[in-house]
C-alpha cells in the first residue's frame, strides 16, 4: 500500500432518519497513522458520521473505501467491521468477567486461544486494570467500566479504533486520568482513530485533525490550532471559545494590518482584508484585559471604555460581559474582579491586542454600514 | 372438616406408595407441558427477537397483539383448536383431536404469546447500542444473536417459566382438545375437574397437592433468579 494513500475515504455520505437527512459529507479522508477528532454540539451528527464510517449504519447514499478498495458487497462490510471497532459512550461491557470481556472480540474473530491470553493480559495492564480481569463486569465503576471498553477494543489492534465520547459519561479526575491513558495507548500503538467529542480540549489533546459538525455536515477541517485559532464562520468561532463576534467593515488595509469599523468603534486587527469588505471580528474573552483607566503605553492596539453589563462565574474565572458600544467578554481571575472591584454598570476599560483578532471574511451582504463609520 | 381431613391423609398415602395411576398423570402433564414449552420457547422466542431487532409498518399493532395474547383465556384457545382439529375442519384429516398432541398444540398457542412478549421486552430493554457494539467487535448476525441472547438470558429464562406456568395450570383447552382420556390424555387438571365431580376428593387433592408442587417450584426459581438479577 502507498503510505500516502488514505487508510479510509467517504464519498458522498447520506444518511436519512425516517425520511429527514442528518448527515450529508461529500468526502472525507483519513489517514494511516492520524487521530482525527469529529467535533460539534449534541446532535451535530457526530455519532450518525463515526457508525457510518464504522459500517455499523446504513448510508442512503455514497460509500467507503478501505485501503483504496470499495466496501460494496455485505461481505466487504463484515471483512471490514473486523479489522476494525468501535468504544462507545457507555462501556456495554457484557455480563461476565472483566477478562471474559476482553477477550471477547477475540473469539469473535477467532484468534487462537494462546494469543489472546496474553494479549488481553498486556491490554489490561497498559489500562491499568490487570487487578480486575476476575471481577465481573456489572461491579465495576464507571471509571473502570470504561478503561476495560477500550482495552477490549486494544486487544483487537484495530485498523482504526472509532471512539464515540468515551469520557462524557465520567466525573472529571477520572476522565482526565483516562484521557492521559487513551493519549499514550494511541501514540504506543500509532493506531489511527476518529473521536468524536463535543469538547474541544479533549480533541486538542488527542487528534492531531479536527472537523467540525454543524447540522450534519463538516464545515471546517484542519490541524487543531488552524481550527481553534481560524474559524471559517461564526458558528466554529463561538463553538471554539471565541465569544466575542462581532460585525464590522474593513475601512483601511495594508501592510499586514487593518482596521474595522464595529458599531461606532474602530478596531484594529493583522491581516489584509479588501478594503469595504464586511467582516466578523473575533476575539477570545481571555485575550481581553480590562483597566479602571486607559493604560499608556501598552501594546495592546485596541482600547475601548465601556460598562460592565453582567458577570457569571467560569470554572475558576470570572466572564465579565461588556458594553462599549459594541457586546464584549473578558476572562478575570477572582483577584481582578475583587482589585477593579467590578459590578454592574462598573465602568473600565477593555483591551487586546491587534494580534488577538480573528477575522472572518463575511459573503458580502448589500446594507450599507458605512453611516456608522467615524 | 372430617372430609378434607380424610382427603389428605388419603392422598399422601396415593403419593407415598407412588400411585401408579397419579404417577402416570403427572408424568404425563410434565411431557405434554415441557414439550409445548419447548415448542413456544422456539417459536415465541424466535419471533421476540425478530420483533425487537427489526422495524416494520404495523410493528407497534403486531406487539399489542401479542401483549394481549400473553393473556389469552385457555378456554377460547380450546374452542378454537378444537373446531380447528374438529373432523370436518380444516386440520381434520390429521386426526388430532383427542389425542396427547392436541393438547400440546393448544398448550403451544397459549405459552407462545407469553414467552414473545417476554423475549421482546427482555431484548428491548438491552442498551440500543449494545447490538452495534457486538457487530463492531466483529460478530457475524447469527453470532449478535446469540450474543444478545446470553445477554439477556436471565428474562428469557423467566420467560420459559411463566409460559410453563401458564400451561401446566391450565385446565379449559386440555379438556376440551384433550377429553381427559383415562391413560391417553389425562393431566393433572383435567384428573382434578374429573375427581372432584365423582366425589373422590381424596384423589383430587392428591392431584392438587402435586400440581402446586410443580407451580410453586417453577415460581420459586423464578423468584429466585429475578432476585438475583436486582442487585446491581
Amino acid at each position: 500500500m502507498n503510505p500516502e494513500s488514505p487508510l479510509l475515504e467517504a464519498q458522498d455520505l447520506s444518511v436519512l432518519r425516517g425520511g429527514v437527512q442528518v448527515l450529508e459529507v461529500p468526502a472525507l479522508v483519513l489517514r494511516a497513522g492520524s487521530v482525527l477528532a469529529l467535533i460539534g454540539p449534541n446532535g451535530s451528527g457526530k455519532t450518525t458520521l463515526l457508525k457510518a464510517l464504522a459500517c455499523l449504519e446504513e448510508p442512503a447514499a455514497g460509500g467507503l473505501r478501505f485501503r483504496g478498495r470499495p466496501l460494496a458487497s455485505r461481505a466487504d462490510r463484515e471483512a471490514y467491521r473486523k479489522e476494525v471497532t468501535m468504544v462507545f459512550q457507555q462501556p456495554l461491557l457484557f455480563d461476565t468477567t472483566v477478562a471474559r470481556n476482553l477477550d471477547a472480540g477475540l473469539r469473535l474473530r477467532g484468534v487462537p486461544g494462546g494469543d489472546r491470553e496474553g494479549r488481553v493480559l498486556a491490554e489490561a495492564r497498559r489500562f491499568g486494570i490487570e487487578h480486575l480481569l476476575g471481577r465481573q463486569a456489572r461491579k465495576l465503576s464507571g471509571g473502570e467500566a470504561q478503561r476495560a471498553s477500550l482495552a477490549r477494543a486494544f486487544v483487537l489492534q484495530p485498523q482504526i479504533l472509532f471512539l464515540d465520547e468515551p469520557f462524557s459519561a465520567l466525573d472529571p479526575p477520572t476522565r482526565e486520568a483516562l484521557m492521559d491513558d487513551l493519549g499514550a495507548a494511541l501514540r504506543q500503538t500509532r493506531t489511527t482513530a476518529v473521536l468524536a467529542t463535543h469538547d474541544r480540549m479533549e480533541a486538542l489533546q488527542l487528534a492531531d485533525r479536527m472537523s467540525v459538525l454543524h447540522q450534519g455536515r463538516i464545515i471546517q477541517s484542519g490541524t487543531g490550532p488552524e481550527v481553534i485559532n481560524q474559524p471559517v464562520n461564526e458558528f466554529v468561532a463561538g463553538f471554539v471559545g471565541m465569544e466575542t463576534v462581532l460585525p464590522g467593515r474593513v475601512t483601511a488595509s495594508g501592510m499586514g494590518l487593518c482596521r474595522v469599523a464595529v458599531a461606532a468603534m474602530e478596531v484594529e486587527a493583522v491581516g489584509d482584508p479588501g478594503l469595504g469588505e464586511a467582516v466578523l471580528v473575533c476575539v477570545r474573552p481571555e485575550q481581553v484585559t480590562l483597566s479602571l483607566h486607559a493604560a499608556a503605553g501598552t501594546s495592546a492596539r485596541n482600547s475601548f471604555p465601556g460598562t460592565v453589563t453582567r458577570i457569571v462565574a467560569r470554572g475558576p474565572f470570572f466572564k465579565v460581559e461588556l458594553d462599549c458600544g459594541f457586546w464584549i467578554a473578558a476572562l478575570v481571575t477572582p483577584r481582578s474582579l475583587e482589585e477593579l472591584a467590578l459590578g454592574p454598570g462598573v465602568a473600565v476599560v477593555a483591551s487586546f491586542k491587534a494580534t488577538a483578532v480573528h477575522l472572518i471574511k463575511q459573503p458580502d451582504c448589500p446594507v450599507e454600514v458605512s453611516g456608522r463609520i467615524r | 372438616m372430617g372430609l378434607i381431613w380424610e382427603g389428605i391423609k388419603k392422598a399422601a398415602e396415593l403419593l407415598w406408595t407412588l400411585d401408579p395411576e397419579v404417577l402416570g398423570i403427572t408424568l404425563f402433564s410434565l411431557k405434554v407441558s415441557i414439550l409445548a414449552t419447548l415448542v413456544s420457547l422456539v417459536l415465541g422466542g424466535a419471533a421476540g427477537m425478530a420483533i425487537a431487532l427489526s422495524r416494520f409498518p404495523g410493528r407497534r399493532l403486531l406487539i399489542s397483539v401479542i401483549n394481549t395474547g400473553m393473556g389469552l383465556p385457555p378456554v377460547v384457545v380450546g374452542l378454537f383448536v378444537t373446531i380447528l382439529l374438529w373432523r370436518n375442519g380444516p386440520l381434520g384429516f390429521m386426526e388430532m383431536l383427542y389425542t396427547p398432541s392436541a393438547i400440546i398444540l393448544a398448550q403451544t398457542v397459549i405459552a407462545t404469546p407469553i414467552i414473545a412478549g417476554i423475549s421482546l421486552a427482555a431484548i428491548q430493554q438491552l442498551p440500543a447500542d449494545l447490538r452495534l457494539q457486538i457487530l463492531s467487535l466483529g460478530a457475524s448476525r447469527w453470532q449478535m444473536l446469540r450474543m444478545l441472547a446470553t445477554e439477556a438470558r436471565l428474562p428469557l429464562m423467566a420467560a420459559v417459566m411463566a409460559g410453563f406456568g401458564g400451561v401446566i395450570s391450565e385446565v379449559g383447552a386440555s379438556i376440551m382438545v384433550g377429553g381427559n382420556i383415562k391413560g391417553s390424555t389425562r393431566v393433572l387438571t383435567t384428573a382434578t375437574v374429573m375427581e372432584t365431580g365423582k366425589g373422590n376428593f381424596d384423589t383430587a387433592i392428591a392431584l392438587s397437592l402435586i400440581l402446586m408442587v410443580l407451580t410453586f417450584s417453577v415460581n420459586a426459581v423464578l423468584t429466585h433468579i429475578q432476585q438475583r438479577d436486582r442487585p446491581r
